[in-house]
């Protein structure tokens, strides 16, 4: 199949002309330097050597995190800017949905600026003519056609955008993470008329970062990391694959954040109610939580779980002398502030007997069933009237990560059951 | 280069409607609404008329009715220096444009002179107005020059244009300078005095450096005066503003490429 969008080794250096902030016109001339402070004086790659293509008829995602360079790539498809480096080569007409509305004059009404955002983006007038009637419904604005774009709302502003640039009926359509763009039916409508121009046979490279949405509409992927292609193909091959390298990415920031949270834990010791605290640390410290860290299954330190996996919170503790009077105690938080689910070992009819020395305790979960999203944890040791030895509050954070975007707390273990009637797709 | 003047022509429609927009937009909201173009040089001629004739008394014999006279130079003069002024923050307002949408840059600073020049066709109504008013009409035999001094403006103040909204985008002083360098070229023109001043003949040479100053005095003379002696400079200036236009739109075209960055 022929290729409808094509980069070959394409590169893009954005120059920065920091050292131009204060020049002026005057200053270039007397110092005969016009052309000279044209010139950068830094570079920023934006994109490195990159090379993907896109079928005539399918549907490509470009995913990666913010600064990845995507939005560079798709500007560049559109000849919006040039490469630096590298050939683009791009086949039929091409329609950019990068900032909606982007042409409309506040002053003049929804109809005239239909007519001329239409013509901007390549319809003759005639063309506009035709399809006035659909665009007016598409964004649901037949009564406020002819009121000047300025008393839209942002919803309205954006949904006329939308309504124009996608009855341009392109060859190629771009599109940046512009779904958004209102209500749950008016999305829906938008990947009705997504899936239309699929069937259709246009090809469409979409930018963005909903992941489930590359999953449902492209029919391949395109991972984008620091201006480098990372990886290219399958979508769901290549979302896992992005997705590694963000948990990769969360295990480092959690660890800087419960270091960073330990530290000033340590360097401000708690004053007033201590149970009022949000977090911090404190106790007598006859028995001391030396190290905390979560596990996995496979029995290494780790700060994000998918939903459903084997958790376990380990501590290390140290009593100087020998202690007959002691809980264990665990709870989890989420962003909330909600307690989760807390216990210790008091509550669990554990009768303490004796600690001395170094020791280890684990408490694991063998599948932690919650939704998506980063909690935090208390773990602490005292005495069974509640005199803490060692209490810290809200210093470890972990991530819950999941496929799905189910939402609450807690998520239990189900499957759907349905009579032979009802179907799905 | 020559191919971008080629596809410029295929978005003839959309400068055509940009244009409209530009003159709905512009008076949208206001009291007087689109009398507001007529209005705008009544008040200016009767305050440099009230000016020059009634204060400073400087109206000769052969510039009276100097109404007439002095409408005859500023129109075009307003054209003009409108024109530049819109230009020069063209590319910088309609940042948006460049940035997010496939879209031919030039068209924008064209798009100010076109506006601009319609509010000139106005403009020359009100001037026919007070030619019936004052009984004073110009001769039918220079008037077909008419249309040829237009042109020649209008290819040179392209090519200005062009060049100075391209410039702006690097050196936004450009347009506080030129508001500057507007005011001292329109004295610098025999606008508000007639060309056959003692002084402007003693720097004759000095004057007729002034591209302005050609234009300027063939629409007085075909307007005015019932003589068009002008016609050899006016077409050295159309062959002058052919270069300029093709050198601002060269610089325009090797700017471009940095306008979606900069902007």
């Amino acid at each position: 199949m022929s290729a409808a969008i094509e980069l070959v080794n394409v590169s893009k250096i954005y120059r920065r002309y920091t050292g131009r902030q204060f020049a002026t016109l005057k200053s270039a001339l007397l110092g005969r330097s016009l052309l000279r402070d044209l010139r950068p004086n830094e570079a920023f790659v934006a994109l490195k050597d990159v090379s993907f293509s896109v079928a005539k008829g399918s549907t490509l995602g470009v995913i990666g995190r913010n600064g990845s360079g995507k939005s560079t790539a798709l500007k560049l498809v559109a000849g919006i800017t040039k490469p630096s480096a590298g050939t683009i080569k791009v086949t039929g007409r091409i329609s950019a949905l990068i900032e909606l509305g982007a042409g409309f004059h506040p002053e003049i009404s929804g109809r005239e600026n239909v007519f001329i955002n239409g013509i901007m983006l390549g319809l003759s007038k005639r063309e506009v003519e035709q399809r006035f009637d659909d665009i007016v419904d598409f964004a649901e604005l037949r009564e406020f056609i002819d009121a000047p774009v300025k008393t839209y709302s942002s919803g309205m502003y954006m949904r006329l955008g939308f309504a124009v640039a996608i009855h341009v009926d392109p060859d190629v359509l771009l599109v940046d993470e512009v779904l958004a763009v209102g209500d749950e039916s008016f999305t829906h409508k938008c990947l009705d008329k997504f899936g239309e121009l699929h069937r259709r046979g246009k090809t469409v490279l979409i930018v963005t970062h909903s992941l489930g949405l590359v999953e449902r509409l492209c029919d391949d992927a395109v991972w984008l990391d620091a201006g480098e292609k990372q990886l290219e193909g399958d979508p769901h091959r290549v979302i896992d694959a992005y997705l590694t390298s963000v948990e990769e990415a969360e295990q480092q920031r959690m660890a800087a954040a419960t270091s960073k949270a330990l530290a000033s834990a340590a360097a401000n010791p708690p004053t007033g109610d201590m149970f009022q605290a949000t977090e911090g640390r404190w106790g007598s410290r006859e028995i001391e939580i030396t190290h905390v860290e979560f596990v996995g299954a496979d029995g290494q330190p780790t700060f994000v779980f998918e939903a459903g996996d084997f958790v376990a919170i380990r501590l290390r503790v140290r009593a100087a002398q020998s202690v007959a009077d002691f809980v264990f105690g665990v709870s989890v938080f989420n962003a909330d502030g909600v307690c989760c689910f807390g216990t210790n070992t008091d509550i669990e009819n554990m009768v303490s007997e004796r600690l001395e020395g170094d020791a280890q305790i684990e408490f694991q979960m063998q599948r932690l069933s919650l939704v998506t999203g980063t909690y935090k944890l208390d773990v602490a040791v005292h005495r069974r009237d509640g005199a803490p030895y060692d209490y810290h509050r809200q210093l470890y954070t972990f991530r819950m990560t999941s496929r799905t975007r189910d939402v609450g707390i807690f998520k239990p273990e189900h499957r759907w059951m349905f009579s032979q009637n009802v179907h799905f797709k | 280069m020559l191919a971008n003047l080629g596809t410029l022509l295929r978005y003839r429609g959309l400068i055509q409607s940009l244009v409209a927009r530009e003159l709905k937009a512009r008076y949208r909201g206001s009291v007087l609404g689109f009398a507001w173009s007529f209005v705008n040089p009544l008040l200016l001629l009767s305050i440099y008329s009230f000016v020059f004739t009634t204060i400073m008394r400087s109206d000769k014999p052969e510039t009276r009715p100097y109404a007439v006279f002095m409408f005859c130079g500023l129109l075009p003069w307003t054209w003009f220096s409108a024109s530049l002024t819109d230009a020069a923050s063209s590319l910088i307002s309609g940042g948006n444009l460049i940035k997010k949408v496939l879209f031919p840059a030039e068209v924008l600073p064209i798009v100010s002179v076109l506006a601009n020049m319609v509010h000139f066709a106005l403009g020359l109504l009100v001037l026919a107005a007070f030619m019936i008013g004052f009984h004073h009409y110009p001769s039918l035999a220079a008037l077909p020059w008419f249309p040829v001094v237009v042109l020649v403006q209008l290819i040179f103040t392209l090519g200005l244009a062009l060049a100075l909204s391209a410039l702006s985008v690097h050196f936004r002083d450009i347009r506080d300078l030129l508001a500057n360098a507007l005011m001292l070229w329109f004295f610098a023109t025999p606008i508000i005095y007639p060309y056959f001043l003692p002084t402007v003949e003693r720097f004759l040479w000095l004057f007729r450096l002034n591209p302005f100053y050609h234009l300027a005095v063939s629409y007085q003379e075909i307007l005015f005066f019932d003589r068009f002696g002008h016609a050899r400079s006016l077409l050295l200036l159309g062959v002058l503003s052919i270069a300029v236009f093709l050198a601002g739109y060269w610089l325009f075209d090797r700017l471009r490429d940095s306008f979606a960055e900069v902007v």
